[in-house]
C-alpha cells in the first residue's frame, strides 16, 4: 500500500476575477522509501500540491474544493487542524527554497533543531539540545556540538539548508517535501545537499517528495516524477522512461529546452529548442480543453475541444495528451 | 579577429569593518589581478560560484563601481581614467543586460520610453530616428509593436528580459555585458532568451561578456571561458578545452557537480567533492586559495600562490599541478602537461 495516496485533488484559490482551480483533479501515490519529483515550471501548482497535503494553504483564500489526501491509509482532507500540527514535522516534513527565510534570524540553530523535538518528542531541554547536536552532525556540519550555539547569519547559505534539512528529519518523518531545495544555492554545494539527502534516504528510509523545475535535478534524485502543467498533471512515469521517451509535449520541452552539459563537447551548436509563450494565467486554468495547446507544435483542433483524457503506456506511465500516442 | 577588449591585472577592493565603525579597516580583494581579452564578435564567459567576483569584474569594466587598479582598454582606448563627457561617451558603447528584469525596468515608463532612454540620454539623435530605431529594437528583439505604450508590470518575466535586451542594444554598443541574463527567468523561457541572444550577435555583428554561473549555459554560448574562484581566474581556454580538458581542479569539480539528465553518463562520471566553504576573502590564505578544498592539494599549495600559466596554446591555469585531477568520463586526458 502506498504512503501517500492523492486522488482527484482539487485545489482552488480565490481571486479577484473568481475562483480558479490552481489543482485540478491530480493524483498520484508515493511509496515509502521511494522518491518522486513534482517538476514544471513556476505556477504550474507543484508547491500548491505540497501545501494542500501539509495543510498549509493560505487561510481565506485557498482551500481543498474535493479530492483526497491518504496518509498511511488516514485521511487528510477535513483532518483537524489539531491532527495536521502532529502530522506536520512529526510524520510529514518540508524544507524550503530559501534557506535565507526559513530560519528565524534571532534564535541560535541549536534552539530551533531543539524546538522541534520538545514539541513533537517531548524531550526535555538537554536531551533536545543533544539530539540537535546528533543531528547537526548527521547533516555533516564540521564540529557539530560547537557550532549549535551559532545564529543562521554565522552559517553559509549551504550550511542553513543543512539546518533545515537536520530540522525537518528531527522526528525522523516517513515523508520529506523538499521544495525547490537548491534553487539558492551554487552548484558545487548543490551536489553536496543532493548527496546528503541520498544518503539520508538510504540511511532513515524518508520517502522523498522533491519539488523542481531542472529535470537535471529529477535525474539525480527521483525514482518516478510528475510533469504538472498549470494545475493538472501532463505525465506521470519511471524517470528513465520520460527522459528516454517523453509522451507529452511538455514533457519534451522541459528537457529539451535546457541547455545540458555535453561531454564530451563538440563544434556543433544547435539552436535551443523553445517552448513558446508562458504559463497560462489563473483565470483560464480549469478550462475544458488541453491548458498548453496554445504553446503545443502539436496543437490540433481537438486539442481546443475537450480536456485531453489519460494515456496509459505500460503500468504506470500515463500521459494528459490527444496526441500521446503519436509522440 | 582582433582584440575589442583588453582587462589587465584589474582590481577592486572592498573596505570593511569587522568591529564596528570605528574598528580597524581591512580590505576585501573582490577582483584580483584579472587579465584577459575579448576578441570582436565572440562571446567570453566569465563563470563561477556566487562570491567568485565575476559580477564585480564587469561592472568595473562598465565603469559602474571603481577599479582600485589594473587597466581596461576598448579598442586602444584606456576606459578607467575616463571622465565627465568622455565617460557618457563609453556608456553607449559599453551596455548591460541585467539579471533581473523585475528590478532592472522602471516600473513607471512605459516600455518604448525603457528602450528609448539610452538614445535620449546617450546620443543626439532626432525624436523621429530615434522612434524609428525604438521601432527596429522592438522587431528584433520579439516584442510586437502594440506594446510600446505598456508598462513592464504588464510584461512577462521573459519579455521584461526582451525589453532589457533591446534597451541594451540601442546606442548599438561594442561590447554587450550579459550579467546572468536567464538566472531569473523560467526554463522554459531561458531557451527563448539563449536563442535571442545568439540570433542578434550572428545578426548585428556583437561581442558579448556573459557572466554566468550555469555551466549548461555557459557552454552553450560561450566560444572563450575563465574560470573565477574568490576574486581570481584559476582558468581560460576556449569552448572545447575548457570543457573536455578542464586543468583545473575547481575547474574539474563545478564540471562534475552539474546533474546530468542522462543517467549512463551519471553513473559512469566519478564526482569529485569539494568539502568545506571558500576561505574568509578578508583573511585569504598565503598559498592557493583553493588548497583547503581542493583533493589534490600538497605542501607547496598552501605556501605558494600559483600563477596563471599557458599549458597548452591559448589554455592556462592557475595550478601547481594542472591537468591532474581528470574527470573519469573525460575519455581524452590533457596532452600539453607534464
Amino acid at each position: 500500500m502506498s504512503l501517500l495516496r492523492v486522488r482527484n485533488l482539487r485545489i482552488e484559490l480565490r481571486t479577484r476575477d473568481g475562483v480558479a482551480p490552481v489543482i485540478d483533479d491530480v493524483s498520484f501515490d508515493l511509496a515509502g522509501g521511494e522518491a518522486i519529483s513534482l517538476v514544471g515550471e513556476s505556477g504550474c501548482g507543484k508547491s500548491m500540491t505540497a501545501l494542500g497535503v501539509m495543510g498549509l494553504l493560505p487561510q481565506q483564500v485557498g482551500r481543498i474544493a474535493s479530492g483526497s489526501v491518504q496518509f498511511d491509509g488516514e485521511e487528510l482532507v477535513g483532518a483537524s487542524e489539531r491532527r495536521m500540527r502532529e502530522i506536520r514535522g512529526n510524520e510529514i516534513s518540508m524544507i524550503f527554497q530559501e534557506p535565507m527565510t526559513s530560519l528565524n534570524p534571532v534564535y541560535t540553530v541549536g534552539e530551533q533543531i531543539a524546538e522541534v523535538l520538545r514539541t513533537h518528542q517531548g524531550l526535555s531541554r538537554t536531551a533536545a539540545w543533544n539530539a540537535a547536536g546528533d543531528l547537526l552532525d548527521a547533516v555533516r556540519i564540521p564540529n557539530a556540538r560547537s557550532r549549535l550555539s551559532d545564529y543562521p547569519f554565522q552559517m553559509s547559505g549551504g550550511q542553513r539548508q543543512r539546518v533545515m534539512i537536520a530540522i525537518a528529519l528531527a522526528c525522523r518523518p516517513k515523508i520529506l517535501i523538499a521544495d525547490e531545495p537548491t534553487t539558492a544555492l551554487d552548484v558545487t554545494v548543490q551536489a553536496q545537499i543532493f548527496d546528503l539527502l541520498r544518503d539520508l534516504r538510504r540511511e532513515t528510509g524518508t520517502s522523498i517528495i522533491l519539488i523542481t523545475h531542472d529535470m537535471g535535478a529529477v535525474a539525480e534524485m527521483a525514482d518516478r516524477m510528475i510533469v504538472m502543467y498549470a494545475g493538472r498533471t501532463a505525465e506521470v512515469g519511471p524517470v528513465d522512461a520520460l527522459i528516454r521517451h517523453p509522451r507529452h509535449p511538455y514533457t519534451r520541452g522541459l528537457i529539451s529546452c535546457v541547455p545540458h552539459i555535453q561531454i564530451p563537447l563538440t563544434e556543433a551548436r544547435e539552436d535551443l529548442t523553445e517552448v513558446g509563450g508562458v504559463v497560462p494565467s489563473l483565470s483560464e486554468f480549469g478550462a475544458d480543453a488541453c491548458l498548453f495547446a496554445s504553446r503545443c507544435a502539436h496543437r490540433t483542433a481537438e486539442c481546443d475541444s475537450g480536456r485531453p483524457g489519460t494515456v496509459s503506456f505500460g503500468p504506470d506511465h500515463t500521459a494528459d495528451c490527444w496526441h500521446a500516442e503519436a509522440l | 579577429m582582433s582584440t575589442l577588449l583588453e582587462v589587465r591585472d584589474l582590481r577592486v577592493q572592498f573596505a570593511v569593518r569587522r568591529r564596528g565603525i570605528l574598528g580597524p579597516k581591512s580590505y576585501l580583494r573582490a577582483v584580483d589581478d584579472v587579465s584577459f581579452t575579448v576578441a570582436t564578435g565572440e562571446t567570453m564567459a566569465i563563470v563561477g560560484e556566487s562570491g567568485s567576483g565575476k559580477t564585480t569584474a564587469a561592472l568595473a569594466i562598465a565603469r559602474l563601481v571603481n577599479a582600485a587598479g589594473g587597466s581596461v582598454s576598448l579598442e586602444g582606448e584606456e576606459l578607467l581614467d575616463l571622465k565627465g563627457e568622455d565617460l557618457r561617451r563609453l556608456r553607449s558603447k559599453v551596455q548591460f543586460i541585467f539579471q533581473d528584469p523585475y528590478s532592472a525596468l522602471d516600473p513607471r515608463r512605459r516600455a518604448e520610453a525603457l528602450v528609448r532612454e539610452p538614445l535620449d540620454a546617450l546620443t543626439d539623435k532626432s525624436p523621429e530616428a530615434k522612434q524609428q530605431i525604438v521601432a527596429e529594437l522592438f522587431a528584433a528583439a520579439g516584442l510586437h509593436p502594440e506594446q510600446h505604450r505598456l508598462f513592464p508590470h504588464q510584461f512577462s518575466g521573459g519579455q521584461r528580459q526582451r525589453i532589457g535586451i533591446a534597451r541594451a542594444l540601442a546606442t548599438r554598443p561594442k561590447l554587450v555585458i550579459c550579467d546572468e541574463p536567464v538566472s531569473a527567468l523560467d526554463v522554459a523561457v531561458q531557451a527563448q532568451i539563449l536563442n535571442l541572444l545568439r540570433r542578434l550577435q550572428a545578426e548585428y555583428g556583437l561581442t558579448y561578456l556573459f557572466i554566468s554561473h550555469d555551466l549548461g549555459v555557459v557552454q552553450h554560448m560561450s566560444d572563450h571561458v575563465a574560470v573565477m574562484y574568490m576574486g581570481r581566474i584559476v582558468e581560460y581556454a576556449d569552448r572545447i578545452g575548457l570543457f573536455n580538458r578542464p586543468q583545473h581542479p575547481y575547474t574539474a569539480a563545478l564540471l562534475s557537480a552539474v546533474p546530468d539528465i542522462d543517467r549512463l553518463n551519471q553513473s559512469q562520471r566519478e564526482r569529485i567533492l569539494i568539502p568545506g566553504d571558500p576561505p574568509d576573502p578578508v583573511n585569504l590564505p598565503k598559498g592557493c586559495r583553493f588548497a583547503n578544498r581542493c583533493p589534490i592539494a600538497r605542501d607547496i599549495c598552501s605556501a605558494r600562490e600559483p600563477a596563471l600559466t599557458e599549458i597548452a596554446a591559448g589554455h592556462s591555469a592557475a595550478c601547481h599541478f594542472p591537468g591532474e585531477l581528470v574527470l573519469r568520463s573525460h575519455h581524452q586526458p590533457s596532452s600539453g602537461t607534464a
